[in-house]
C-alpha cells in the first residue's frame, strides 16, 4: 500500500534548528537582573549591606573555586560515564599537597604538587572503577577513606615538629598574590560605598570581581572555559562525551572507550585538587586537616544543579560560593538572606501556580510564609544554624530542580569491553 | 558440497570472500568451517535462525574478534583485522541490528564520532555539516544533522547508521536484521537506498531472518544453520519454504493446535484502555477485548506498536490514563502489580534477563521471584525455603530445566532452560491468566517446542493466554483468536485458521484487508 | 559440585579479603622502610596487644560500635542504597537520647529502653528525610545523606550549649547532656578475665542480636527477599510486583534506626552523657567495615574486630616510634583493595560456574546447544 504511514515515534515534519541563539542568553540576563534586583530590595529593607558589599562577593567568587573545581572535575568525569564520589578525597590530597610543598618550596610549587596529587588520587579511581569495574560509588567512598588516612598519617609524620606545624596542619605558605583591575576597582568601590540602591549593588558586585582576585581563581575561570571549548568544539570532547553517552556505540567506531575514561577521571583529580590547592593556599595559608568540609560533594551538586554543563555548574557553584561567605560574615547577614530566600520561594510559588502546578506552587508559598515568619521574629540566626546554610542550599536547589535535569546516558554504568551493549 | 557460483568473467576481485572461518568460545562452537563469498555491486543475504552463528561471523567480518582459523579476504587482499577501526580502514561498514547511537548527541555528532574533521584543535563543523549532506542528497537518505538522536524515528535513526559507514567510505556494508522494526513503507525505501547503492558498486551483506524480503531483495543467498554454512543460492532457485527447510535442516516444527479448548467464561475483560505518556502521546488508545477461559488470544503488530505498554498495563507496572481492566470478578485497574499476581496473573516476561531473572541468585530463589507472597514460598511474613526448595525441584523436574542443581545460578544456564525455568514457575502458582510476551525469543529449537507444549498444556487446563510474538507462525499456531496491534490500537482480528502470514503482515502495517 | 555451602565457595569468600589484607601489609611495610622503622618489629608488636585483657576489652567494645555501625549501612547497600548519612544520623540521635535520658527518671530496665527507643526514632526520622527526597524528587541519597550529615553537626552543635540541651560538666571544660542516672544505665559485662575493672559494654548483647535480626530479616522473611531482588536488579523486582519506591523508604528507615543505636553502647555503657568529646567519625568506620564484610552479618563481625583491633593496637606502635596513624593506611588500602579483589573474585565465580554447569551438561546430555 502506498498510504504514507506514521510510525509512532515519528517526528514532527519541521525540525527548527537548534540554535543556541539569543533567547537563551536574554533569559539568563534576565534572571540575573532580577536576582541583584533582589538583592538589592533586601539589602535596603534589612539594612545589611554586607549582602552586596564587595568584601562578601570578592569572598564569595573565592569560596566558589573549590566547589566550582570540584563540580568542574565531577562533570569530566560523569561526561566520560564514571560516577566520582572520591573527589572530596581527591581535594583532601590537594590541600595536602598544597600544603607540604607550598610551606617548603612556595605557593606556585604548591599548586602544582596538588593538581598532581589530586590527579593521582583520580589515577586510582580510575584504576577501580574502568579496568576493574568496581562499583564506582563504592571506589569513591573507598577513595575519600583512603585519602583522610593518608593525609593523617603524612601530616603526623612530616610535620610534626616543623615550626608552625603540627599532626593537624602544615606551616604556613608564603602568600601567592593578587590581581586587581588598576581604575575599575577603585571606581566600582566608590560607587558601592554610596549606599544607592541597585547601582551600588552593582558596584559592589563588580569591585568585588575585580579586586585582589586571586590567581587561582583566575587559573580556574579559564579552566572553567578551556574544558567547555575542549569538550564541546574539539573531537577529543566529543569523544569523550560520547563515552559517556553511548560507549558501546563508540568503541564500534573506533573510539578508545578506557583511555578516554581514564583521562576523564584522572583530570578530575587533578581539578579537586586545584580546588584543594585554593582552600589551602588562597583561604587558609595553610593545610589543614579537615578544611574541605564536603565542599567536594557540594561541588557534584553544582554540577546536578548546572545540567553537567560548564555554564551552569558555575552558576551553582556561585550560588553556594555566595551562601558559603554569607555564613563567614557572621549570623546578620544568614538572618538577612531568610527574607531573601521568602521573596525568591514566594515569587517562585505564585509562578508555578501561574502555570498551573497547584501542589508545587503551594508548598513553595507555605514554606515561604514559614521563612519569613522566621525572619520576622528573629533577630539573629546562631552561629551553628548559619553554619548550615550552604548545605540546606545545596539539598533545596537539588530537590526542586532535579526533574529537569539530564544526565550523560551512560552515567554509572560500569563499562566491560567487548560486551553487547 | 557448497555450492559457490563462480564467474569467471570477472575482472573485479569479490568485495568479501571468508574461507573456513572458524570460531569458538568457552564450551560453544559459533563458527566453523564457514565460506562466504561476496561480489560487488550486489546483495548478498546471509539468513539463518537466531543462535545460527550469524552474528558471530559479521562481528569477526567487522574486526570485533579474530577467527580462530580461516582467512579473510577484502577486495581480493588477504587482511587480519584487529578492530573495528581496521575494518573501516578497509572499506568495511556495519549498520547494527541495535543502533549504535547516542540519543543525546546531534546526528552530526553521532556520524563524525571518530572520523572527526578538523580544523587545528577545533572540530569544523561546517565541513561536517557539508560531507554528511553530500552523501545523504547523494543516496536520498534525507537526514538532518543538527536534530537530537532521541527525536528522530526508527527510520530515519537507521538511515543515520548507514550514512555513518558511508561517512567513513564504506565500500561494503553489512546490515544486520535492518527490517526488524521497519514498516514495510520503511522497508520500501530501504530496499530503494540499498539498489542505489548496489548501482555505485558497493557491496551489502544483508543478514535477516525474515525470509520473503530477503527473496525480494537479495542477489544472492547463503544459508547458516549451525555455526557452518549449509548453501549458497539465488533467490530465483528457491521458495521462502525451502529456504526454511535448509535454515533449520528438517521438517519445521508446527505451532498448531487442533481441537478448540475456548469456553464461554471470560477471565480478562479490558475495556477501554488509553494509555497517554507523559508528554501526552497516545502509547495506547482505547484498548478493548476479551480473554475467556481456555482461549489463547494472540496480538500481533510490528514492535513499538504499544504492545510492551499493554502488557505493563495489564500487570500494573503503569497506570491506565482512562479505561478498565478486569480479571475475574475483580475490577483490577487500580491494583498494583503484586495484588494482581497474588489474584492468578503469571507473566513470561519479553526481556526474561531484565524483568524475569536474579542472575546472580540461585535457581531456587529465582523460583520464588514474583511469587514471593505466596505457598510455597513464603507462609505469613516468613520465606518458605525448604518449600521452595523442594518445588524448584519439582519444576526442574517437571520442566526439563536442564542444570545440574537448583544452587546454580540464573546467569549459568542457557536461554532456553532459563525460559522453561520462568515458564514452570509461573504455571505453578494456579494462575488463571497468563501473558506470555515473545516467549521462544532467543531460545533454541528445543526448547521452543516445549514451550509451545506448555502453552498449548496452560490452555487446556483452562487457563485464558495472552500471547504476544513477533514470531507469525507462532502466533497463527497457538491462537485461538488473533488481533492486531498498530499505534496503540488493536485494528483488526483476523481467524488463525485461515489467515495467512503475508495477511496478517499488511493487516500489522496498516494495509487494509485482513481476513 | 556446587552445594549451598561448598568448600569452594567459602574458600573463594576468604579469598578477597584474605589477599587484601595481605596486600595492605605490604603497602604499609614499604612505609615504614620507606620512613626508617621495621615492618616487623611494628606488626609483632600489634599483635602482643592481643594478649592484654585491658585491650581486648576495648577491641570488643570498638567492634560493637562499628558492627552496630555496618549493620546500618549493609542493610542500605543491599539495596543498592548508600547510606553515607550514617555518621549524622548515629550523632543526632545519641544527642537527643542522651538528652531524653537525663531528663525522665524512671525504673530500670525500661529507662535505658526509652533512651534506646529515642535513638532509633531520631535515627530514622533522619535518614527517612533522605530516602523521601529520593522517592518523591529524585534526589540521590548520596549527596542528600551527606548533606544531612553536615546538618545534623550544626545541629548537634546548636543544641549542645549550656542553657540548651546541655550544662557545663563540673571540674571541666567540657559541656555535655545531663547525665543519664543509674537506673538508665546498662551494667557492663565482666567477661574478660584479668581485665579488672574493664568490662565489655552490655549493649554487646544488643549488637549480637541486631546481627541476628538483620540475617533472619534479610534471608527469611518476605521483605528481606523484596529488598535484595530489588538491589540485585530493580526491573526484576518491580516486575514481581516489588513496590521499590516504599522499599526505598522502608529500608532508609531501617537503616537509620539501627544507625541511631551505634551511640548507644557507649552512652548507656560509659559516658552517660553525650558530650563535646563524643566519638565521631563512627559512620565512616561503618561504610568501611561494611565493604569489607560484603554486607554479610558474620563478615562485618569479623571486619569490625579486625579493624577494632587496629585501632587499639595502634597505640603501642608510638613506643617503638612509628606513628600511631601508620594503621590508618593499613585500613585505608585495605578498603581499596578489599573492593577490587570481591569484584574480581565475583566475575571469576560467575565465569566458573556457567563453565562448570556447560561442562556438566555436556557431560550428561549430549544434547547440542544453539549457540549465540
Amino acid at each position: 500500500m502506498s498510504a504514507t504511514l506514521e510510525t509512532p515515534a515519528a517526528a514532527p515534519a519541521e525540525q527548527p534548528k537548534r540554535k543556541l541563539g539569543s533567547s537563551k542568553v536574554w533569559r539568563i540576563v534576565y534572571l540575573l537582573t532580577l536576582l541583584v534586583l533582589l538583592l538589592s530590595v533586601v539589602r535596603t529593607i534589612t539594612g545589611v549591606a554586607n549582602l552586596t558589599s564587595s568584601g562578601t562577593i570578592a569572598a564569595a567568587l573565592g569560596l566558589s573555586v573549590p566547589i566550582a573545581m570540584a563540580g568542574l572535575g565531577g562533570l569530566w568525569s560523569e561526561r566520560s560515564g564514571v560516577v566520582n564520589i572520591g573527589l572530596e578525597g581527591m581535594m583532601i590530597l590537594g590541600t595536602f599537597g598544597a600544603g607540604w610543598a607550598g610551606y617548603q618550596w612556595g605557593p606556585w610549587v604548591g599548586l602544582v604538587v596538588a593538581i598532581g596529587f589530586g590527579a593521582l588520587g583520580g589515577l586510582l579511581h580510575a584504576v577501580a572503577t574502568v579496568t576493574f569495574a568496581v562499583d564506582q560509588i563504592v571506589s569513591g567512598v573507598a577513595i575519600n577513606i583512603l585519602a583522610v588516612g593518608l593525609t593523617q598519617f603524612l601530616a603526623a609524620e612530616l610535620f610534626t615538629g616543623v615550626e608552625g606545624g603540627g599532626a593537624t596542619q602544615s606551616p604556613r605558605i608564603p602568600p601567592m598574590g593578587t590581581v586587581t583591575l588598576p581604575g575599575i576597582s577603585s571606581a566600582a568601590q566608590w560607587v558601592a560605598d554610596q549606599g544607592w540602591f541597585l547601582i551600588s549593588d552593582i558596584g559592589g558586585i563588580i569591585a568585588g570581581v575585580t579586586t585582589d582576585v586571586s590567581y587561582i581563581t583566575i587559573i580556574a575561570i579559564l579552566c572553567l572555559f578551556g574544558s567547555w571549548f575542549l569538550l564541546w568544539r574539539t573531537a577529543f570532547g566529543l569523544r569523550l562525551r560520547s563515552c559517556g553517552e553511548a560507549p558501546y556505540a563508540a568503541a564500534t567506531l573506533g573510539v578508545k572507550v578506557m583511555r578516554y575514561k581514564y583521562i576523564a577521571v584522572i583530570v578530575s583529580g587533578a581539578l579537586a585538587g586545584l580546588g584543594g590547592a585554593y582552600l589551602a593556599i588562597v583561604a587558609a595559608q595553610i593545610y589543614r586537616e579537615g578544611q574541605t568540609a564536603g565542599r567536594g560533594y557540594i561541588g557534584l551538586a553544582a554540577m546536578i544543579f548546572g545540567n553537567w554543563r560548564p555554564g551552569g555548574l558555575a552558576a551553582g557553584a556561585g550560588l553556594f560560593g555566595y551562601t558559603d561567605a554569607l555564613q563567614l560574615r557572621g549570623g546578620g547577614a544568614v538572618h538577612a538572606l531568610l527574607l531573601l530566600t521568602a521573596i525568591a520561594l514566594a515569587g517562585y510559588g505564585v509562578w508555578l501556580l501561574y502555570k498551573r502546578r497547584a501542589v508545587g506552587g503551594i508548598v513553595s508559598i507555605v514554606v515561604a510564609v514559614l521563612v519569613a515568619l522566621w525572619y520576622a521574629t528573629t533577630d539573629d540566626v546562631p552561629p551553628q544554624v548559619a553554619f548550615v546554610t550552604p548545605y540546606v542550599a545545596t539539598l533545596l536547589v537539588l530537590s526542586l530542580a532535579s526533574q529537569r535535569l539530564r544526565m550523560p546516558a551512560a552515567d554509572g554504568k560500569p563499562y566491560l569491553k567487548g560486551e553487547e551493549h | 558440497m557448497i555450492p559457490i557460483s563462480t564467474d569467471t568473467s570477472a575482472a573485479v576481485p569479490p568485495a568479501v570472500e571468508l574461507r573456513d572461518i572458524t570460531k569458538t568460545f568457552p564450551g560453544v562452537v559459533a563458527n566453523k568451517d564457514i565460506n562466504l563469498l561476496v561480489r560487488r555491486g550486489t546483495v548478498h543475504a546471509v539468513v539463518g535462525e537466531n543462535g545460527a552463528g550469524k552474528s558471530t561471523l559479521m562481528k569477526t567480518l567487522y574486526g570485533m574478534h579474530r577467527p580462530d582459523s580461516g582467512t579473510i579476504a577484502l577486495d581480493g587482499q588477504q587482511v587480519s583485522l584487529a578492530s573495528p577501526s581496521d575494518a573501516i580502514d578497509r572499506g568495511v561498514g556495519m549498520v547494527h541490528q541495535h543502533f549504535q547511537l547516542a540519543d543525546n548527541l546531534t546526528v552530526l555528532e553521532n556520524v563524525v564520532l571518530g572520523s572527526e574533521p578538523r580544523r587545528g584543535v577545533r572540530l569544523d563543523f561546517a565541513e561536517a555539516r557539508r560531507r554528511i549532506m553530500d552523501i545523504s542528497d547523494r543516496y536520498g537518505l534525507d537526514v538532518r544533522p543538527d536534530v537530537l538522536v532521541e527525536e528522530l524515528g526508527v527510520g530515519e535513526r537507521q538511515r543515520v547508521e548507514i550514512l555513518k559507514v558511508l561517512y567513513r567510505g564504506a565500500r561494503t556494508l553489512i546490515l544486520d536484521e535492518p527490517t526488524a522494526v521497519l514498516v514495510p513503507q520503511e522497508v520500501d525505501e530501504l530496499f530503494g537506498a540499498l539498489r542505489e547503492l548496489k548501482s555505485e558498486g558497493l557491496a551489502i551483506i544483508f543478514i535477516s531472518h525474515k525470509l520473503d524480503e530477503v527473496l525480494a531483495v537479495a542477489d544472492e543467498i547463503t544459508v547458516i544453520r549451525r555455526g557452518t554454512t549449509v548453501a549458497t543460492v539465488l533467490p530465483t532457485e528457491v521458495t521462502s519454504r525451502k529456504l526454511a527447510e535448509l535454515m533449520v535442516g528438517s521438517e519445521l516444527p508446527t505451532p498448531e493446535t487442533r481441537e478448540s479448548t475456548v469456553t464461554d467464561v471470560a477471565e480478562l475483560v479490558v475495556s477501554g484502555v488509553t494509555l497517554v505518556d507523559r508528554s501526552g502521546r497516545e502509547l495506547l488508545a482505547d484498548v478493548s477485548f476479551t480473554i475467556h477461559r481456555g482461549e489463547v488470544l494472540g496480538i500481533a503488530g510490528v514492535e513499538g506498536n504499544g504492545q510492551a505498554e499493554l502488557v505493563e498495563t495489564l500487570m500494573g507496572m503503569r497506570r491506565a490514563t482512562s479505561g478498565t481492566v478486569v480479571l475475574g470478578s475483580d475490577d483490577v485497574t487500580s491494583w498494583s502489580t503484586r495484588r494482581r499476581r497474588e489474584s492468578g496473573m503469571a507473566y513470561i516476561a519479553e526481556d526474561r534477563i531484565r524483568h524475569g531473572l536474579l542472575l546472580e541468585s540461585p535457581l531456587w530463589e529465582n523460583r520464588m521471584l514474583g511469587h514471593q507472597t505466596q505457598a510455597p514460598n513464603s507462609r505469613g511474613p516468613l520465606l518458605d525455603i525448604k518449600g521452595a526448595r523442594k518445588d524448584t525441584q519439582r519444576i526442574v523436574d517437571e520442566y526439563d530445566v536442564r542444570t545440574p542443581s537448583i544452587d546454580v545460578l540464573a546467569s549459568a544456564l542457557s536461554g532456553g532452560n532459563q525460559q522453561k525455568l520462568i515458564v514452570g514457575r509461573e504455571m505453578s502458582s494456579e494462575p488463571t491468566l497468563l501473558i506470555a510476551s515473545h516467549p521462544t525469543r532467543g531460545v533454541d529449537v528445543g526448547a521452543q517446542a516445549a514451550i509451545w507444549d506448555l502453552l498449548r498444556e496452560a490452555r487446556a487446563k483452562g487457563l485464558a493466554v495472552l500471547l504476544i510474538s513477533a514470531d507469525l507462525d507462532e502466533l497463527i499456531g497457538l491462537s485461538d483468536s488473533l488481533k492486531v496491534m498498530l499505534r496503540g490500537r488493536l485494528v483488526a482480528d483476523a481467524d488463525p485458521a485461515t489467515v495467512t502470514p503475508e495477511q496478517l503482515g499488511s493487516a500489522m502495517t496498516g494495509a487494509e484487508g485482513a481476513a | 559440585m556446587s552445594g549451598r555451602f561448598s568448600l569452594k565457595r567459602i574458600g573463594l569468600a576468604v579469598a578477597a579479603p584474605v589477599l587484601a589484607i595481605v596486600f595492605a601489609m605490604l603497602v604499609t611495610s614499604v612505609v615504614l622502610l620507606a620512613a626508617g622503622n621495621n615492618p616487623l618489629q611494628a606488626y609483632s608488636t600489634m599483635l602482643a596487644q592481643l594478649g592484654k585483657p585491658r585491650i581486648q576489652v576495648n577491641i570488643l567494645n570498638s567492634a560493637t560500635t562499628y558492627y552496630l555501625s555496618a549493620i546500618a549501612v549493609a542493610i542500605g547497600f543491599r539495596m543498592n542504597l548508600f547510606n553515607i548519612g550514617v555518621d549524622g544520623q548515629y550523632r543526632l540521635a545519641a544527642m537527643l537520647a542522651a538528652a531524653v535520658g537525663g531528663a525522665i527518671a524512671i525504673p530500670a530496665p525500661f529507662h535505658a529502653l526509652v533512651v534506646i527507643l529515642v535513638a532509633m526514632l531520631v535515627g530514622a526520622f533522619w535518614a527517612g528525610i533522605a530516602g523521601l527526597l529520593k522517592t518523591t524528587r529524585g534526589v540521590s541519597e548520596v549527596i542528600s545523606t551527606i548533606m544531612l550529615n553536615f546538618i545534623a553537626t550544626g545541629i548537634v552543635a546548636y543544641l549542645l550549649t549550656p542553657g540548651r540541651l546541655a550544662e557545663t560538666t563540673q571540674g571541666s571544660n567540657n559541656i555535655g547532656t545531663k547525665p543519664i542516672p543509674e537506673s538508665g544505665q546498662v551494667p557492663g559485662l565482666a567477661i574478660i578475665p584479668g581485665a579488672g575493672r574493664n568490662e565489655v559494654y552490655g549493649l554487646i548483647v544488643l549488637a549480637i542480636l541486631i546481627g541476628i535480626g538483620y540475617w533472619f530479616l534479610l534471608s527469611r522473611t518476605r521483605f528481606g527477599f523484596d529488598l535484595r531482588a530489588t538491589g540485585s536488579s530493580e526491573p526484576a523486582a518491580v516486575a514481581s510486583g516489588v513496590d521499590v519506591k516504599r522499599m526505598v523508604v522502608y529500608a532508609m528507615l531501617l537503616s537509620g534506626a539501627v544507625a541511631g543505636l551505634v551511640g548507644m553502647p557507649q552512652l548507656l555503657g560509659s559516658s552517660y552523657t553525650y558530650s563535646l568529646d563524643f566519638p565521631t567519625g563512627l559512620g565512616f568506620t561503618g561504610i568501611a567495615i561494611a565493604l569489607l564484610g560484603r554486607n554479610s552479618p558474620i563478615g562485618i563481625a569479623f571486619g569490625a574486630l579486625l579493624w577494632s583491633f587496629l585501632d587499639n593496637s595502634s597505640n603501642s606502635l608510638e613506643f617503638e616510634g612509628v606513628p600511631k596513624q601508620t594503621v590508618l593506611i593499613m585500613q585505608g588500602v585495605i578498603v581499596l583493595s578489599i573492593v577490587i579483589a570481591y569484584e574480581l573474585v565475583r566475575r571469576y565465580r560467575i565465569r566458573q560456574v556457567a563453565r562448570d554447569v556447560g561442562r556438566q551438561l555436556a557431560a550428561t546430555a549430549p544434547e547440542k546447544e544453539a549457540v549465540a
